[in-house]
């Protein structure tokens, strides 16, 4: 029988990265930046708070950590390290006005190389002896959920058993839900990205807008990252474990349509269909479980076309996705 | 108080070669600097030892530099196959799974096949279907980017999974012994499918050499088309704008179509390349990103075949170098990755100087 108990947190689980990343999309692509780096921010995002909670561990030397800087150092560095890459990219895209696409590409190669080494060589460069990058002490704060451990109702099972990054992560999709469509600066920033002329004219700082959302939307795709190292691995990086999730996640911002709200259960519908495989009884067919892995890329695929068949308006890429605005040439 | 901001900015018109070139080299070389300090701090080397370094990882041994030639023939056979299409606009960025999916055609053909038809049939075999692999591949993005506008970097992104996936489910049907989750050397013995050794007056024979030549004379061929044929300026008039296209008659479905199925096949053709060539195997990492990174070669080359020989060569150079200090210094190899991804950048920033043009204004003395 399948037990849907066990699998729905699991889904969850494996949802929360994609639904960081695909926010963080949302918003950098409702400014008109298309952010093919994400993969690599993410892999930056996860990195930097590994770098900073492996020192802090390191620093306490094996006293107890004060629950506030558990907490606190890897997320700062690991917001620090993907609004870094975020910078990057604007100043790329935006100041030097160079082709997103491969802007995007370029980062993606830089980060998740960037993950990877330090992830690989970060016991050798701070000349440590501990045989690998295993931080379980810092994750046991990210782990902490609301209900105990021991309590075993199903209402708490399916909602109450997540770290505190998972309902973070839900609470910022509502709220990016809420800025884009409700408030003002939502308004210019749709602007921006459906026509930066017209924003411009208007008198909204394209510029501006489209640093804030690209820098923004990358520090939220990076904690992304943070939560799959911390909270979901239990604090043990392994190289390329993170795998193509940050793909997945720009999918899914097409999925969603660019709504981060539906993106919360289109989310954890993803990550039900990455782990799907583990819940169909294959027998000794080992090969077909490869199979039910196709499963999220080619619904995705499908949305797209029928997005496409269908052109709706108010379903459309924002107008001016992927280009660069320079006021001169109109 | 209105402030004027001191430099403005303004599109170049034209700009010589040599001087796009000179800015291009010089980024290159702050680059190739700014790589020489990150692997100082990390490894305690001088500059020239770095570079000496480099040198060596690519090219110090005979063998070394057969694969560096090798891994160059592959990066730039992805680079010219995606060439027409994004000259065209079209952000394929899909190709990682068009050479995949022939790597998978060109590898279920010797396995199947595997010593049943005469080894020129096989191979022959094994091309086509590597071809026609690719060719789909390529079709699909393309039949509904110019049916219905559908966004084509999304689709041919998802395209690379698919083909992954595929590729892992064949790996796991064929594997060798059950378990294990490889296929091993495919027809190690009879090699029956394999890509015969090419023997060359001067060169001498190698076992790479043939693919490399394919791709040598892959490259002169992309030129003339690009440059010379019908096609070809079909192609760039339709990356210069749909609707003069279509104002002069040109069908754009069409040459879309085309083009794409043209790409697609030639990704499949490196694909064989790879799996009958060198490799003789199939794992779901065999291109390892080298798709994305040949959207760069060519994009950087400013999609010209010649100068696309450049560009791959110093990604190359680069990779087997960091490869060599990583493996040197034992750091992770993903040390190249890094290495390519600041080189990248340099370069990318280099672009606004070409097209663009910085004037600063003189400081003005008016009393207000």
């Amino acid at each position: 029988m399948f037990d849907f108990v066990s699998f729905f947190p699991r889904a969850v689980m494996q949802g929360i990265p994609l639904l960081y990343g695909s926010t963080g999309e949302i918003l950098t692509e409702k400014s008109g930046n298309l952010n093919l780096g994400i993969p690599g921010i993410m892999y930056v995002g996860a990195i930097s708070g590994v770098i900073g909670s492996f020192f802090y561990e390191q620093s306490m030397a094996g006293q107890p950590l004060v629950p506030f800087w558990a907490i606190a150092i890897p997320m700062a560095s690991s917001l620090l390290g993907s609004l870094l890459m975020g910078l990057l990219y604007c100043f790329l895209t935006v100041t030097l006005r160079a082709n997103q696409n491969v802007t995007g590409l370029a980062l993606t190669t830089f980060g998740v190389g960037f993950g990877n080494f330090f992830g690989g060589s970060l016991i050798k460069l701070a000349h440590s002896d501990v045989p690998s990058v295993a931080l379980p002490a810092t994750s046991a704060f990210f782990n902490r959920t609301p209900a105990h451990a021991e309590e075993f109702s199903a209402f708490s099972q399916l909602f109450l058993h997540y770290g505190f990054l998972a309902y973070l992560a839900i609470i910022l999709a509502l709220v990016m839900s809420f800025v884009l469509n409700r408030t003002r600066p939502g308004l210019h920033l749709r602007a921006v990205g459906e026509s930066p002329a017209t924003a411009d004219a208007a008198g909204i700082n394209v510029t501006r807008h489209k640093y804030l959302a690209t820098c923004i939307g990358s520090m939220i795709a990076g904690l992304g990252g943070l939560y799959y190292v911390m909270d979901y691995a239990n604090g043990i990086w392994s190289n390329n474990a993170f795998g193509d999730r940050g793909w997945l996640a720009i999918a899914l911002v097409i999925f969603t349509i660019w709504r981060p709200s539906v993106s919360i259960l289109a989310s954890i519908l993803f990550g039900g269909l990455y782990i799907l495989y583990l819940y169909i009884p294959t027998g000794t067919q080992m090969e077909v479980k490869e199979l039910y892995k196709m499963l999220p890329y080619v619904i995705t695929l499908v949305v797209l076309i029928i997005v496409s068949l269908r052109k709706k308006r108010e379903d459309q890429p924002p107008a001016s996705l992927g280009l660069s605005y320079f006021r001169e040439e109109r | 108080m209105n402030k004027e901001s001191l430099l403005y900015i303004s599109k170049r018109d034209s700009i010589p070669w040599y001087k796009s070139w000179l800015i291009r080299g010089i980024a290159i070389v702050l680059a190739l600097i700014f790589c020489g300090v990150i692997t100082m701090l990390l490894t305690g080397l001088n500059p020239l030892q770095v570079f000496s370094t480099i040198f060596y990882g690519a090219f110090g041994k005979a063998r070394k530099t057969w694969v560096t030639v090798q891994k160059l023939a592959i990066l730039l056979g992805i680079a010219l196959a995606i060439t027409p299409a994004f000259k065209m606009r079209f952000w394929n960025i899909g190709a990682e799974g068009q050479v995949l999916i022939g790597c998978l055609a060109s590898a279920s053909c010797m396995i199947t096949l595997g010593g049943k038809v005469p080894n020129a049939a096989q191979v022959a075999i094994c091309l086509l279907a590597s071809l026609a692999a690719g060719a789909i591949w390529g079709f699909l993005p393309a039949f509904f980017k110019a049916k219905w506008e559908t966004n084509e970097t999304l689709f041919t992104l998802m395209m690379n999974y698919i083909a992954m996936q595929l590729a892992a489910y064949f790996i796991i049907v064929w594997e060798v012994p059950k378990g294990s989750g490889n296929i091993g050397i495919i027809n190690q013995v009879s090699e029956a499918g394999w890509l015969p050794v090419l023997k060359l007056p001067l060169i001498g024979e190698h076992k790479y050499l043939l693919t490399i030549v394919v791709v040598a004379l892959l490259t002169v061929v992309m030129f003339v088309y690009l440059k010379y044929s019908k096609h070809g300026y079909e192609i760039s008039v339709v990356g210069e704008s749909h609707r003069t296209a279509s104002y002069a008659g040109i069908k754009v479905d069409r040459v879309i179509i085309r083009t794409m199925v043209l790409s697609g096949a030639i990704c499949g053709l490196v694909g064989f390349l790879l799996v009958s060539g060198i490799d003789h195997t199939l794992t779901t990492t065999l291109v390892g990103g080298r798709g994305f990174t040949a959207v760069m070669v060519s994009w950087l080359a400013k999609f010209n075949p010649i100068f696309m020989v450049f560009t791959s060569l110093l990604l190359v150079i680069l990779e087997r170098g960091a490869t060599e200090i990583s493996s040197t210094f034992s750091l992770n190899a993903s040390f190249a990755d890094i290495l390519t991804g600041v080189i990248l950048f340099f370069i990318i920033g280099s672009d606004f100087f070409t097209t663009y043009q910085l004037h600063f204004r003189k400081a003005r003395k008016e009393a207000k």
